[in-house]
């Protein structure tokens, strides 16, 4: 899909950056500075990189000779900010890069601004307008649309009110390269991961794979590890959802129904070496310890295989000690049902 | 009414025709420069900043001798334009370019200043949406220093309006031809009983500056908020 090699120097800092991706939901995660930004302007063409090579779909936007100025490209962008047109109306910023005779509707329904057509950029909420910036570059019908941090500019709330439609964009089948650094996001729409830090690839993979990997969780900084699992709702009752994942039965709050995402921080898995009884945590899993990192701190980092799913859990070095845990344990794995946030489950592919 | 001799208004009508065609044609002559000096990264664009601004700070009278060699039947375009009968000394032509040339550095300020306050971001989303560079300027960038356009393009008419020194420098004060308005009060200053026509086209001078103001202040808002999306 994007094939990139690209070498870019800006003062002290390199972009050194060799990736692939396929189609789906590609996220580039890293921390600010990594050069998310950098690479993702140098792939539409808005920055030029020192050297290197770029194609979309096979074909060379970027090389030695070939160097295809932005609008050329094929290649959809939404900004951090929403960067609408203020002369334009909503339909006229939607419209502004679709073919002639294209329905914007369709796309409209999808993120939910069929009934702000009419409206001026300025008479926007922040999330409708970044609904709008979306289906903006979506109309263009991009060969590949670059997302580049486009919550980041909203509060927490307004983050909520977009997330689920670009839970939607998943299904439009477009290739997306998702820039973000914030990892719950990242792990509700992503399919591939590649970790970014100071200007190069250092890991890159499927989500799954890579949020279960205590090393890679070591790379990401500790608070932010935590694996996904995805899985079936089953049954609703006193508004929990039974939900079937491949490491067993969860519940979980706040959801619906369908088929759900869930991501489960490290730091909320506690490990018991005998199962517990008389706890108040709804979810106790039987797993095994499949890898231990020990990193810097004061912390561990376990990876367990729980059924057919795999867990994260963050210890403290002590805790491991006085358990006398190792590889090839059986353990039990609590998850209080809060500690998977509400704003961590989404709808799954 | 004002009773107004019959040449006063001769001076009126033909004072709008020459700053009504000076301010039509210098018009994207300025947006033009404007735009190269606002975005341009060029050698030589501080020589044509500073030529774009020669007019306001030369003498117009200067500025009028030098349109005057230019463009005399001996001086090197006039060698050229009068045989094709299109020379400019002595005819309203002249004076429709001395006021053009006259206005140009306040219209190319206006306009420069709004080009430089648009967002290049915008510009740079309008090409990621696939617009050519000449697209983006149409769509995006011009319609963006819109009230910046109108508000150069007043003080150029206004400019033109009152143009004096260059005009009758260049283009003398031929009543009918070139006896603008500003050339006509001065004629009426030489004669000991101008009163009524003086006085008549004072008034209309003041009408016009202010009316073209006005029309200005009351559509400069009205673009501001369309451009801002209210």
């Amino acid at each position: 899909m994007l094939d990139v090699s690209v070498q870019h120097r800006v003062g002290a800092f390199t972009l050194d950056v060799d990736l692939q991706t396929a189609s789906g939901v590609t996220a580039v995660f890293g921390p600010s500075g990594a050069g998310k930004t950098t690479l993702a302007r140098c792939v539409a063409g808005l920055t030029r990189p020192d050297t290197g090579r770029i194609a979309v779909d096979e074909r060379v936007v970027f090389d030695g000779d070939t160097d295809l100025p932005p609008h050329r490209r094929d290649i959809g962008y939404v900004f951090q900010e929403a960067r609408l047109f203020p002369h334009l109306s909503v339909r006229g910023n939607l419209m502004y890069g679709a073919g002639r005779g294209t329905d914007p509707t369709d796309v409209a329904n999808m993120l939910g601004i069929a009934d702000l057509m009419d409206r001026r950029p300025g008479a926007l909420s922040g999330g409708e307008a970044a609904r709008v910036a979306i289906g903006r570059a979506l109309l263009r019908q991009p060969k590949l649309l670059i997302m580049d941090e486009p919550l980041a500019a909203l509060d927490a709330r307004r983050r909520e009110t977009v997330l689920p439609w670009l839970e939607r964009l998943r299904g439009a089948g477009v290739p997306i390269l998702y820039i973000s650094h914030a990892i719950e996001e990242v792990a509700r729409l992503a399919d591939t991961l590649v970790l970014l830090q100071e200007g190069r690839v250092v890991r890159a993979g499927s989500l799954a794979e890579i949020l279960s990997d205590p090393e890679a969780a070591a790379l990401m900084g500790p608070s932010q590890a935590g694996a996904v699992l995805e899985g079936d709702v089953i049954e609703v009752a006193d508004g929990l959802a039974a939900i079937r994942t491949p490491a067993g039965v969860l519940h979980v709050a706040g959801v619906t129904g369908g088929r759900v995402r869930i991501r489960i921080r490290a730091e909320d898995v506690i490990v018991a070496t005998q199962e517990p009884q008389g706890l108040s945590a709804l979810n106790t899993l039987p797993a095994v310890i499949e890898a231990v990192q020990a990193g810097q701190g004061p912390g561990v980092m376990l990876r367990l295989q729980a059924g057919d799913g795999v867990l994260l859990a963050r210890l403290t070095r002590r805790s491991f000690d006085r358990l006398g845990l190792g590889v090839g344990q059986k353990v039990w794995a609590v998850l209080k049902t809060s500690g998977v946030a509400r704003s961590d489950v989404g709808g799954g592919s | 009414m004002i009773e107004l001799p019959p040449e006063a208004w001769e001076a009126l009508r033909l004072s709008l025709k020459v700053s009504i065609v000076a301010t039509v044609l210098s018009l994207p002559v300025a947006i033009w420069v404007a735009h190269i000096l606002a975005r341009g990264r060029f050698r030589g664009r501080g020589l044509l900043d500073a030529l774009v601004h020669l007019p306001l700070v030369l003498p117009p009278v200067v500025t009028g001798y030098a349109l005057l060699l230019l463009f005399s039947r001996s001086g090197p375009l006039g060698a050229v334009l009068e045989p094709l009968g299109l020379g400019l000394a002595f005819r309203w032509t002249g004076a429709a370019l001395a006021a053009a040339i006259m206005g140009f550095p306040l219209i190319v300020r206006a306009i420069r200043l709004a080009f430089e306050a648009v967002d290049p971001r915008l510009e740079e989303a309008a090409a990621t949406l696939g617009a050519s560079p000449w697209r983006v300027w149409r769509t995006v960038t011009l319609p963006l220093a819109a009230p910046g356009v109108l508000a150069g393009a007043t003080l150029g008419f206004a400019k033109a309006f009152g143009e004096f020194g260059a005009t009758i420098t260049f283009v003398a004060s031929i009543p009918g031809e070139t006896r603008t308005l500003p050339s006509a009060i001065y004629a009426f200053l030489q004669v000991p009983d101008g009163g009524a026509g003086l006085r008549g086209l004072v008034a209309i001078a003041v009408v016009v500056a202010v009316g073209a103001v006005l029309v200005s202040n009351w559509l400069a808002p009205r673009i501001a908020a369309r451009v801002a999306g209210r």
